[in-house]
């Protein structure tokens, strides 16, 4: 999950992690108010959304009066921030963050996350600061330092002191950062995140180490041991129907076609929409509706994937393990009664109490076209929706 | 022959009379599973499904001689029931449940590969393994296998299906399946598979269903081209899957530009790996190696 810079700098502060002095503002006369208490001549405005890459796509702006403070406020709130992270919509700003602003000497890269590589917290930290990362390793990977953590251990000084060194920093630097390196690491444990990313970390004209951007994702996973992070969903920046998904406990992600379909198994979904594209057709997005569903959760992503205006057909493919194919049925034919829907319905079932199933829809008098397998079932669903 | 569990395989359940562990440990014993009894801590010295149940994997191994078990336990436990079967003597470790955070399966890799070598994990988040007809643990189909010549690996569930059901129809069968799960921090990898696949007698040929995110698949194919002469067939899930979405699998996604289908297909097929580009084909690719 992920939280919003704001949220990120707060919990740095509580693990002592340097930040700009900031706060939050939802409106214009707030912006005003917290330019008017930071005090200074110059402010920072950033955009609050859930995507990187917002600097270039003009959602951070220096203003240089407490009035154009107000007026890159207003030009923020209530618009969308299309980046190259975000899709052609773009994410909705309803919130900015007010931030004093500081002088820098130079701009630093530094992120934790867990490489599965080596099955460990991992630091990646460069001087190639401010810039796209991925980019700064795919051209010049000598300029990436990369330090894994035992976790049985933790970190250790002279890890940092590699890193510190590595980074060329000062003496009084090389302190600085050791200290920063022990709390991000301890934050990172101890709130269960999967990523926490400084770019830029910048060295100050007083020579002093500060987090000028905060980027932090929580394991969804983990969520339950941390009701307070949990409650910092924002859901505004999720799609509608993603969000949707989530609350019935649901693997869906919206995607462009217009062939919906529903699978149990994140593979097998996965396979489902590469054979629907291999036969010529775009799937509408993924959806696992998991191992231990219900009749009423297949109910629910039925509605969610109606709700995509865009799909022409539906391929529903399960092959039942623990899932048993007439509890499938059963929810897919609720929601079709309850929806009204029209849309061909292509299904496909295998596993435990296939026959059952099949005789439910059969049953059922609803339009749906049978497949043997999912090449079958792919094919079909491709035609129906050429229509 | 099979691998790593066969008739004579000693198993015990952790999470025993639980939900899930009651209902799969009930389809494991009709099976034929030789299931010697369960944990669950507070309900030592009770019987259940007509089996002996144990406060800890200790007493469980001291008093049945179990050599594997099955854990059904909830994600919160489930790092603590794996390194309690490690610690209580188990050899073979199946970790059905999913939802696991990953910071705490980095502390059970850890502790498992620094103090318990030859112990087995496998999963979480994973379907289990099967020897057809002989040992089965974990919550797959029973009935879609067939004893035969194939040995199955795979990162998902019911992609495991079906492989199988298209090795059975095809009439080569299977000599193990062995579902590794979809987490990106997890037990055995490709190449502990394929290493005993290459070493088992009855093995004659290899399916491997792979997805989408990690290297796991790379890393497979050069240990194929250096150590595997078994025929292998490759799927992998996840050609059209989009960049930086997480598709379902913790472990299923591309990011940094790494971890493509694409890349994996080309890495298997450069060292002589037969593609299914299709999945539905996976049966006819592994009939045309024999």
């Amino acid at each position: 999950m992920n939280i919003h810079e704001y949220q990120a700098k707060k919990l740095f502060a509580d693990y002592k992690i340097p930040v700009p002095t900031g706060h939050m503002a939802t409106n214009a006369n707030e912006a005003k108010q917290h330019a008017q208490d930071l005090g200074g001549n110059t402010w920072m405005v950033k955009a609050q959304v859930h995507a990187g890459g917002r600097g270039k796509a003009g959602g951070v702006k220096k203003a240089d009066s407490k009035d154009i403070v107000t007026d890159i406020t207003q030009s923020l709130i209530g618009t969308s921030l299309i980046t190259h992270q975000t899709g052609v919509t773009g994410q909705p700003i309803n919130k900015v963050l007010i931030e004093s602003t500081s002088e820098i000497q130079s701009e630093l890269y530094l992120s934790l996350l867990v490489d599965r590589a080596t099955t460990r917290v991992a630091i990646i930290a460069s001087k190639a600061g401010g810039m796209d990362i991925e980019q700064v390793a795919a051209d010049t990977p000598e300029q990436i330092i990369n330090v894994t953590i035992d976790p049985v251990v933790g970190i250790q000084a002279y890890q940092c002191r590699e890193i510190a060194f590595a980074l060329d920093l000062e003496a009084e630097q090389r302190k600085q950062l050791t200290v920063l390196l022990y709390n991000l690491y301890r934050l990172f444990i101890e709130k269960n995140l999967s990523l926490v990313e400084i770019n830029p970390l910048v060295i100050t004209q007083q020579g002093d180490l500060l987090a000028l951007d905060a980027k932090i994702n929580i394991e969804d996973n983990a969520l339950y041991r941390h009701k307070d992070l949990a409650a910092l969903y924002d859901s505004t920046q999720e799609d509608e129907k993603e969000h949707k998904a989530r609350e019935f406990d649901l693997n869906y992600i919206a995607l462009d076609g217009d062939i919906a379909c529903m699978v149990n198994g994140a593979g097998l979904a996965m396979a489902t929409m590469d054979v629907i594209k291999m036969h010529g057709g775009e799937p509408a997005n993924f959806l696992d509706v998991g191992g231990g569903t219900t009749a009423e959760k297949v109910t629910e992503a039925c509605k969610i994937i109606l709700s995509d205006l865009k799909v022409k057909a539906i391929l529903i493919n399960i092959f039942g393990g623990i899932v048993r194919c007439d509890l499938i049925a059963a929810g897919v034919i609720q929601a079709v009664q309850d929806t009204g829907t029209t849309l061909p319905i292509i299904v496909r079932l295998e596993g435990t109490n296939v026959e059952k199933g099949k005789d439910m829809l059969t049953q059922s008098g609803l339009a749906i076209i049978t497949a043997d397998d999912l090449d079958d079932g792919a094919k079909k669903a491709v035609l129906a929706a050429k229509g | 022959m099979s691998i790593l569990v066969e008739t004579n395989t000693r198993v015990i359940c952790q999470g025993f009379t639980g939900k899930q562990g009651t209902f799969h440990s009930e389809q494991c014993i009709a099976y034929g599973t030789q299931m010697v009894g369960g944990v669950t801590p507070g309900r030592g010295g009770q019987t259940h499904l007509g089996l002996p149940v144990f406060n800890t994997v200790q007493d469980a191994v001291n008093t049945t001689g179990a050599t594997a078990t099955m854990i059904y336990v909830p994600a919160a436990f489930a790092a603590d029931a794996i390194l309690e079967a490690a610690d209580g003597g188990i050899k073979i470790i199946v970790c059905i449940t999913e939802g696991i955070p990953v910071l705490d399966m980095l502390k059970v890799k850890t502790v498992l590969n620094d103090h318990y070598p030859d112990v087995y994990l496998i999963g979480p988040n994973c379907p289990g393994i099967i020897t057809p007809d002989d040992c089965k643990l974990g919550i797959m189909p029973g009935s879609i296998h067939k004893r035969g010549s194939i040995g199955i690996v795979s990162r998902s569930g019911t992609l495991t299906y079906e492989a199988v059901a298209q090795t059975t129809s095809c009439g080569l069968g299977q000599s193990t399946c062995i579902g590794i799960g979809g987490d990106p921090i997890h037990g055995m990898s490709f190449i502990d598979c394929l290493k005993l696949f290459q070493q088992d007698a009855q093995t004659e040929g290899i399916v491997m269903v792979g997805e989408i995110g990690g290297t796991d698949e790379e890393e497979a194919a050069q240990y194929i081209q250096a150590s595997v002469t078994k025929p292998v067939v490759a799927y992998i899930a996840g050609m059209t899957a989009p960049k930086g979405k997480r598709m379902g699998h913790a472990g299923a996604i591309i990011s940094g530009g790494k971890g493509t289908a694409q890349d994996k297909f080309a890495a298997l097929e450069s060292v002589g790996v037969k593609l299914a580009r299709n999945p539905t084909e996976i049966g006819k690719r592994i009939l045309e190696c024999f």
